[in-house]
């Protein structure tokens, strides 16, 4: 769904939990967007890789949730809000190759350990706030560059 | 080269999707998805053993020209559901993931 608010665009996507044949389509959606929008490719790809590891990790670690995303015309910001676990030690969380995720999950080839390192590499700005035993809001912008 | 002429020369399976997208990001292989959604070049041929529906979502996201499944591992409906949808180009070979990349590469002029 869409709206408009000043001179940004507005959606939301609810991500279900625990279903992998799912997982993947708010990003897809988005990246049609962005797509449509006529933004250069490096800038839809950062951003598309941004948030598919994040709606893969609602997946796996915190039974789904939801993500916002708003456009204009300097940047995009996603905003990911799930009520899950929440996130012990973040910068642990942030190494490389470091990952809670269960067997099942690696023998789908997740698990690597490459989530938020990789919403790292390719987002400009990453903000994450969480709570332990409340949930995680993680917030990705990327920046429009022409 | 397209991946058409590639599976002709091969003898590669098409399994789903637009046979003439054009190979032009060289070949890259790996099976974690989360290391190929960062690193796989867009227009590259991937070859992994992964034929399942993320495989296809990482596929499209990283737009490579195509997903080759190595090892004739399964491709189920779920992930051709998901190529159709994301628009993947899926092809498939009983060689192991390390010689589908030499004889692609030999093919490709790569070595």
């Amino acid at each position: 769904m869409s709206d408009m608010s000043g001179n940004s665009l507005h959606y939301h996507y609810i991500v279900p939990g625990d279903d992998f044949t799912q997982a993947g389509a708010a990003s897809s959606a988005v990246k049609q967007i962005l797509k449509q929008l006529g933004l250069n490719p490096q800038t839809i790809r950062k951003m598309s890789i941004s948030l598919y590891e994040g709606e893969i990790n609602m997946v796996i670690h915190a039974g789904g949730g939801e993500i916002d995303v708003d456009i204009d015309d300097k940047k995009i910001v996603a905003v990911l809000t799930d009520y899950g676990p929440g996130i012990e030690d973040v910068d642990l969380a942030m190494q490389a190759g470091w990952s809670t995720a269960s067997e099942q999950v690696r023998g789908l080839g997740f698990g690597a350990g490459m989530g938020l390192p990789n919403m790292k590499k390719y987002s400009d700005e990453l903000i994450i706030n969480t709570t332990v035993g409340a949930g995680t809001k993680v917030t990705i912008v990327v920046n429009i560059e022409n | 080269m397209r991946v058409n002429d590639l599976c002709e020369k091969l003898g590669w399976e098409l399994v789903h999707g637009d046979g003439e997208r054009e190979i032009t990001g060289g070949i890259y292989c790996c099976d974690l998805l989360s290391i190929v959604m960062g690193r796989a070049p867009s227009d590259s041929l991937w070859i992994t053993v992964m034929g399942n529906v993320n495989a296809m979502a990482v596929a499209a996201l990283a737009d490579t020209a195509c997903v080759a499944v190595a090892e004739n591992m399964l491709i189920d409906d779920e992930a051709i559901a998901g190529a159709k949808k994301g628009n993947v180009t899926v092809i498939r070979t009983g060689l192991p993931v390390f010689e589908s990349a030499m004889a692609a590469a030999r093919l490709l002029g790569l070595n």
